[in-house]
Parts: structure tokens; sequence; C-alpha cells
């Protein structure tokens, strides 16, 4: 591999690039803390949501740079009332998780139908439930509550949205996680390979041989490299199950099926999708109900992380979401966007989050430092693209 | 002989991967008008903007001399100083702003930090005299329509002290009247001491205003033929040069074409205004297509065509229809949905392919598949592999140039681009095909591959309906010939009986009865 081709690489992954140099440079200010066992674990857990409004938000902008201003205060409202079913109804557990869901799904249907029946602009729409939900949901926990919040939620409950799976004492090392890695990193190395397989036995390009053993070997190593470290704290967190479900399924959906290949032309030109028989009515109306379906997901793992539903959970969430996307390469006026991209840029929100935690930073100043680099990244990506052409 | 303005020496111009200009020389004297032909792609765009500085000096080899000077520029407004000034074909007016302060868009007259809103509108009046509009530049730009549009674009250039003019299709958007009122515009001007080059592929037009023609292929120059002949130069002789080879017939000769039974009938087809209910747009119209059959509708601009069209796939376009859509002799329900008519193998090809056609920002390959995507897909997984051999198989089939079907359609030439779209719709198997304009703003060479694809569907036993605004294609290439005007069929020929005339003649009277 000559000079050219691995500057092109570069370029072609400056995200990545990006993600991993920030990732280096808490590494050194951290003292290695970043690289410890507990930091993968909170990685995870804490950016699980950035992930799931993330897909979400990414069907969303696809169809044509829309977003979803409100998913961060139904996530407030959504918590209020598993705290009012679990908590204060002493509700089963299955049967409150189905509620939250088809809460869900209620109102995924009216905002679907609002935005792509109705023709009311998305942000305009969502705006409603951004204004709405945080004080409906607020109002709800002071109800039932001296304190504003609910707390706690059922053992059973939190053990799905924020337990382990298999899991060991912190300290003992957890096998079942590592096979699983290593099963995971396998995976990807015979895929890889299967595909070129596949398409030269067609004919067709495929990458060399050099390129995929690096591709598949960068791939499968990450994975070993995480899937140890978690097998050093106790094991897989059930978010990351969570998280790797959404991610998988929305990878297919938006790169396999015709539906998602519907949401890319719907957001690349609209009219010529119409006059191509594409429904381009149902394909809005599917991305706002999707969204409200995976905030009601995202919502149950972060009330099982917090242990309670409070007032300021969820704030920000829709911003997080956005960023993701953004940072990821998702085009602001849609039509352009992968799955792996905004799982990139949830990467690296959660370790400048992270980071700055670790380091123990002023809040304030570290709103400050994320804003300036999401911007010097987003600039970064950009111009590394623009001296492509 | 006269002073030489300009003079393009030994331009050569590479993007990554492409020679867009090789060694092109170009003379333009003073006072004269300059006529620049050559296919879609040939490189003329890219001549132009080397000229006005848009690839600044030291992207491109070769020479400019102009008024005898070598110049360097580095951007438009070191040309602009100079008189060199363009007008583009995509019309560059801001639609809520005044006539006024269009013509000062960035050339604001005034002191540094205050415009002068008496001394702009009063010079923009001035101007606005000059080519011939009446309107007061205090009047918004959408308010005017796009011929007075074009001659708003004409008045700013003045404005900026032209000295050679360059027009890019000036006419591309205008209708017959209003484009010879244009060229016979730019007579005066000339008259006047004004140089221009006009780029177009009117090649009526060329032979009406210019005195001098350079033909431009593939990157280089051709020739320059003289127009000063007593005869006007042949429009066969231009076209000789600009595609290499003697076009003896424009329109390939469709043979033993068995035209089969009647497959498509509307009858009293009515059709409204979407926004103004009560005006019809298609009114009672009654019409056929038989199997492996071109049928031809003619009209003038807003004579219903494209509604007519776009009414009969899914009801795209429209309100309050009523009428019987026949297929294959059987009655039709009618639905409002884009995808029924394609199941009914109904396909529409539209008439603007960017506006409403193809997805730019996707690939050869997504937007070949977009019409039948459950073709080359089991239980909504689309097969990639399948997807692609689809994309080359039409890439082969229509002659694509591309390097790959992966390119995106948005790279592509307009004449290309027409090639995917009727790729999108051929692979999507109708019985039944809508052409609206399909030879609109491509060159010649590809429209004549396009006539020969039209060819082969009528020879697969396929309906093709051909709409379109210039007559001799209509004529040139249809079995069958509707007359389309207010909203009504007025007239049906055959083939042999159509002539220019009568078709005209028929609108005209038409008209008149109205």
């Amino acid at each position: 591999m000559d000079k050219k081709t691995i500057l092109a690489a570069f370029k072609k992954n400056a995200m990545l690039v990006v993600t991993i140099l920030v990732y280096l440079f808490f590494l050194i200010l951290t003292q290695g803390g970043i690289f410890s066992p507990s930091s993968f674990t909170e990685l995870i857990n804490q950016n699980a949501y950035v992930y799931i409004l993330g897909a979400g938000m990414l069907m969303c902008m696809l169809t044509g740079g829309n977003i979803d201003l409100s998913c961060g205060a139904f996530v407030c409202l959504l918590g209020a009332f598993g705290g009012v079913f679990m908590i204060v109804q002493g509700m089963g557990t299955g049967v409150s998780i189905l509620l939250l869901l088809l809460i869900g799904i209620v109102y995924g249907v009216i905002l679907g139908y609002l935005v792509a029946y109705v023709h009311i602009p998305p942000w305009i729409a969502t705006l409603a439930g951004y204004l709405a939900f945080r004080g409906w949901g607020t109002a709800i926990l002071s109800a039932n509550s001296k304190t504003g919040s609910l707390a706690p939620f059922p053992v059973d409950f939190q053990r799905i949205f924020y337990g382990r799976v298999f899991p060991s004492e912190k300290g003992v090392f957890n096998w079942p996680c590592f096979l699983f890695g290593l099963l995971a990193a396998c995976l990807i190395i015979f895929l890889v390979f299967a595909t070129r397989r596949n398409r030269l036995a067609k004919g067709y390009e495929a990458d060399s041989v050099k390129s995929a053993a690096l591709k598949s070997g960068l791939g499968s190593a990450a994975i070993i490299l995480v899937m140890t470290k978690l097998s050093m704290d106790g094991g897989i967190p059930t978010t990351l199950l969570w998280v790797a479900g959404v991610v998988l399924i929305y990878s297919f959906i938006t790169s396999k099926t015709t539906i998602g290949r519907h949401f890319y032309v719907v957001g690349g030109n609209m009219e010529a999708a119409r006059l191509s028989g594409v429904n381009t009515r149902r394909i809005m109306f599917m991305a706002y109900l999707n969204m409200a379906v995976l905030t009601a997901i995202a919502t149950m793992t972060v009330i099982a992380r917090s242990q309670s539903a409070y007032a300021d959970v969820g704030k920000n969430f829709e911003m997080d979401a956005i960023s993701a996307c953004v940072v990821g390469g998702v085009s602001a006026s849609g039509g352009a966007g992968t799955v792996l991209g905004m799982v990139i840029g949830a990467t690296l929100i959660g370790i400048i989050n992270l980071g700055m935690s670790l380091i123990s930073l002023d809040a304030n100043y570290q709103r400050v430092v994320k804003g300036f680099v999401l911007l010097a990244a987003v600039v970064f990506d950009i111009l590394s693209k623009k001296r492509q052409k | 002989m006269a002073k030489i303005l300009l003079e393009m020496k030994n331009i050569t111009k590479t993007f990554p991967g492409v020679k867009a200009l090789d060694n092109v020389n170009l003379q333009v004297e003073e006072g004269e008008i300059h006529a620049l032909v050559g296919e879609n792609g040939a490189g003329k765009s890219t001549l132009m903007n080397v000229l006005s500085g848009i690839y600044p000096y030291g992207t491109y080899e070769g020479d400019i001399i102009y008024d005898g000077k070598t110049c360097k520029f580095s951007n438009i407004k070191d040309s602009e100083k100079l008189g060199i000034v363009i007008i583009h074909q995509e019309l560059a007016l801001v639609p809520e702003m005044t006539i006024g302060e269009n013509m000062y868009l960035g050339n604001e007259c005034g002191h540094r930090f205050a415009i002068d809103w008496n001394k702009t509108y009063s010079e923009a009046d001035k101007y606005l005299k000059m080519v011939g509009l009446s309107e007061s530049s205090k009047v918004q730009v959408k308010t005017i329509g796009t011929g007075k549009q074009q001659l708003v674009e004409i008045a700013k250039a003045l404005a900026k002290k032209a000295r050679l003019l360059i027009l890019d299709e000036p006419t591309s958007s205008l209708n017959e009247e209003d484009s010879r009122a244009l060229l016979d515009l730019m007579l005066s001007f000339k008259k006047q001491g004004m140089t221009m080059i006009i780029i177009t592929h009117k090649l009526n037009e060329v032979s009406y205003v210019a005195d001098k023609i350079t033909v431009i292929r593939d990157g280089t120059t051709i020739e320059t033929i003289d127009n000063h002949g007593k005869e006007p130069v042949s429009e066969e002789r231009i076209i000789k040069g600009m595609v290499g080879r003697e076009m003896t017939n424009r329109f390939p000769k469709r043979e033993g074409v068995q035209i089969g039974d009647i497959e498509m009938e509307v009858s009293h087809w009515t059709v409204h205004h979407p926004l103004y209910p009560e005006r019809k747009v298609v009114d009672d119209v009654s019409m056929y297509v038989r199997k492996g059959e071109v049928v031809g509708i003619y009209g003038l601009m807003g004579a219903g065509r494209t509604e007519l069209a776009m009414s009969i796939f899914g009801q795209s376009y429209g309100v309050n229809f009523s009428g019987e859509l026949k297929l294959n002799g059987r009655h039709v329900k009618l639905r409002k949905s884009e995808a029924d008519a394609i199941r009914h193998k109904i396909a529409y090809v539209t008439e603007d392919r960017k506006g409403n056609g193809l997805v730019l920002s996707q690939s050869i390959k997504v937007n070949t598949s977009l019409a039948n995507l459950n073709a080359i897909s089991s239980r909504t997984v689309i097969d990639g592999d399948k997807e692609y051999a689809v994309a080359e198989e039409y890439r082969d089939k229509l002659k694509i140039k591309t390097p790959s079907v992966e390119q995106l359609v948005g790279n592509l030439s307009g004449g290309n681009q027409q090639k995917v779209l009727l790729a999108k719709w051929m692979f999507a198997e109708p019985d039944v095909l809508l052409l609206d304009e399909p030879t609109r703003g491509i060159d010649v060479g590809a429209k004549y591959e396009i006539y020969c694809i039209i060819n082969d569907l009528a020879a697969a036993g396929k309906c093709v309906v051909l709409i379109s605004s210039e007559l001799p294609e209509v004529l040139g290439m249809s079995d069958r010939i509707y007359i389309m005007n207010e909203a009504k069929i007025v007239g049906e020929m055959k083939a042999e009986d159509a002539t220019q005339e009568n078709i005209m003649a028929m609108i005209l009277r038409s008209g008149r009865g109205a």
C-alpha cells in the first residue's frame, strides 16, 4: 500500500480518525483512566440513548433534513408514566414496558399523521411536544411525589435495561462475554471475506485482499478489545445488547431493504420519488412513528440507569441525537447518511463527555469544550472531503 | 480585416481524470456575433468559464489575449472590469427582489456604506429601455415572465459596461416569439458595435445571427465556419462538424414495426387545476394508442399536454377527474396512486428530469432501479448484485457514458441524465410510455440516440406517446399526431398528411373559434 491510498483512506474515514485522536488525547490527559474496564462500561451505559435516538433521528433526517425536537421532552413524559406504572401503581414490569411502548406508538401515529398527511412542518409539529411534554411529565411527577421524582424502579426492570448478561463479580474474568466477543470478531472476518468472494465470483469490483484483511482485522480487534475490557468489569451490559440490536437492525434497513431505499430517495428528491411510485406520505409517517417508538426504548435505558424518573431527565437529548447524526456525516438537507456514520458521531460525543467528566472539568466548561470540539470535527470532515474533489 | 478583440490560444484545462479542453483556439473579431456550438459536454461552458475567470489564471494552460493584452484573471470581477460579461444559462435573478436591485446585485452603486437607490433605479430604467423593456425597475422579478427575465439579465450585463457579451443558451427556456425578439436585440447591439459570443443548441438561431461559427467537439476546436456567404450555412453543415459525421437523417427510420390492437384508450377525460378547481386543464379529451405505435401530441406551451399525461399516470396531477381509461380493452378503475399506474404498466417520463425525474444525489444504479425495486428484491430485501447487474445492462443498452454505475446522476451531462431517466422507466417494463419532452435541452447526437431508443421500444410492441413542443420532432417520429390547444384535442392526423403548416393552421383556427 502506498502513501496515496493510505491518505485517501484517512480522508474517507476522517471522522473515525478524529474520534481516535480525541480518545488518545483523553488517554494522555486521564493518564490511562479512560482505558480502564469501567470506563468502557460507562461509555456504553451513559450513551446508549444517543445511539438509539440517533438511529431514529437519522431516519427523520434522511427524509429531507427533518428533525424531531420533542424526543427529549417525550423521554421525561414517558419516564413519569413509567414511574407511575411501576412505582405508584405497582404494575408488573412486562405490562409497564408494553404500556410505555404503546404510548410511544400513539404519539408516533399522531405526530406522523400530522407531518405526513396534514403537512405540518416537522419542526413545528414537534415543537409542540418539546414545549408540552416536559411540563406534563413534571406535573405528573409532582402530583405523585413530594420530591418531584419517582424512585426506585423494580429490580427486574433494571435487570432488563441496566443489567449484565451472565453477570459475574467485578474483577472476575467473565468468560461468556469474552467468548461472545471472539465469536463476533470471527463473524466479521467471515462476512467481509464471504462478500468479497461472492463479488469476485460474479465478476464485480471487490476490495483487495490487503484492504479486506485490514478492514476486518481492525474491526475485529476493536471488538475484542472492548469485549475483553467488559469481561474484566462484570460482563456485557444489557444496554449494549439494546444498542447493538438497534444499530444492526437499522444498518440493515437503511442499506439493504426497499423501504430504506425509499427513505433516501424521498430525501433526495421527493417529487421524483412520488412519480416513481414511492408512497412518500407513508415514508414520512413511518419516520416519525419509528422515532417515537425508539424514544420509548431509549427512555427505558435512561430511567433504569438513573433508577428514577425526574423532571430534568432527557434534557437536550434531541440535541445529542441531532449532533450525533450531523457529526456522523448525515446530510442536513436529507438523502444522505449512514447508521455507521451516526454511530461514529455518537461515540465521539460520548468520548468527549466521558473524558471531561473523568478529568472533572467544570460542567459549564464541559459545554464550551463540547460545542467547539463538535464544530471543529465537522469543519475538519468537510475540509478533508473538499480536498478529495 | 477588423481588429481581433479576443484571442484564446491553445487553452488546455484538465479536471482530475478528464481533459475538458485540449488546445482550444478561439478568435473573436470586434463587433461580430460569434457562435460557439458543440454537443453537451464538448467543453463550451468550460471554455467560457476560463475566459470569465471562474477558473482562475494558473488552473489552465494557454493564453487569453483581450484587446491586445494578455490577461490573467483571478476571478469574475477581473474580467468584468475589462467588459467581459457572461450571462449564464440558468437565470441568476432573485425572484423576491426588484429588477433594479437584481441588476446592481454585487455591483451596487452609491457610497461605500449606503446604496444610492435613486441612482440605482434611474440607471436601471435607462438600461431597461435599451433592451426594450417597458417595465419599471421597481417591479419584483417574480412578477415578469421568463422572456422578460432574460432581458433583465442582458440589461444587467449592459449595466456592467459590457464590451464582450457572452450568452450561454439564452433562448433555452424561451418560446419562439421571445427567442426571435432576443436574437433581433442581439443584432441591434451588433450595429452599435458590441461584440458577442452566443452558445446555443438551436442551429436555426446560429445561422440567423452569427457571423462566425466555431465548432467544438470533445474539448478541441474542430473548425470555424464563416457565415457571410450568399447562402446561410445549412444546419446539416454545422451538425456534421458537431458530431463528426454526416447526418443525412435526423430521425432514424422505423422499419417493419407491426402496429397492433388498441392498448390504451381514454375517453371524455377531464381534469381540473389543483389550485383553481374551476379551471379545466384537460377538457373532454379522447385518444387512443395502439401497440407498436408512436403517437405524437403537439401543442404550444400551456396547452395541457403535460397535464394530460400526468393525470393518466395515476392522477399525479390535478383534481376532480372524470372520464374513462381502458387498457387492453378493459375498463380500469381510477385511483390516485402512481404505484397503481406502474402496476398497470404505464410509465410517465417527465419533462423536468432534474425537478421531478431523477434523484441527483444518488447513483445511476439507485435511479435505474427506483421504479421497480421489487424486481431486484425478495421480501423487501434488495439484492445488491442483481441491482448492479441491471444498472450495467441498461448502461450498455442505452450507451450511458459513465465510468461506473455508482457515479452520481448529478455529475452526468443532460443527455446522459435523460438516458438514465429512460432506463428507469424501461426497467419498470411498462406497456405504455408517456414521454414528455424526451429531448429537451440535449444535443443533436444524444437526441438521435433517444430517437433510436423510442424506435426500439415501438418495435418491441410498446405504445409510445411522444409529447413535444418541437414540431419537426413530432413530425419526424410519430405514426399519428394529436394536436392540443387550450386543454382540448383540436385535431388528429396521420403522419403522412401532417405538415408544419397544417398543424399550425389547426391550432390557430381552434384559437379563433374559442
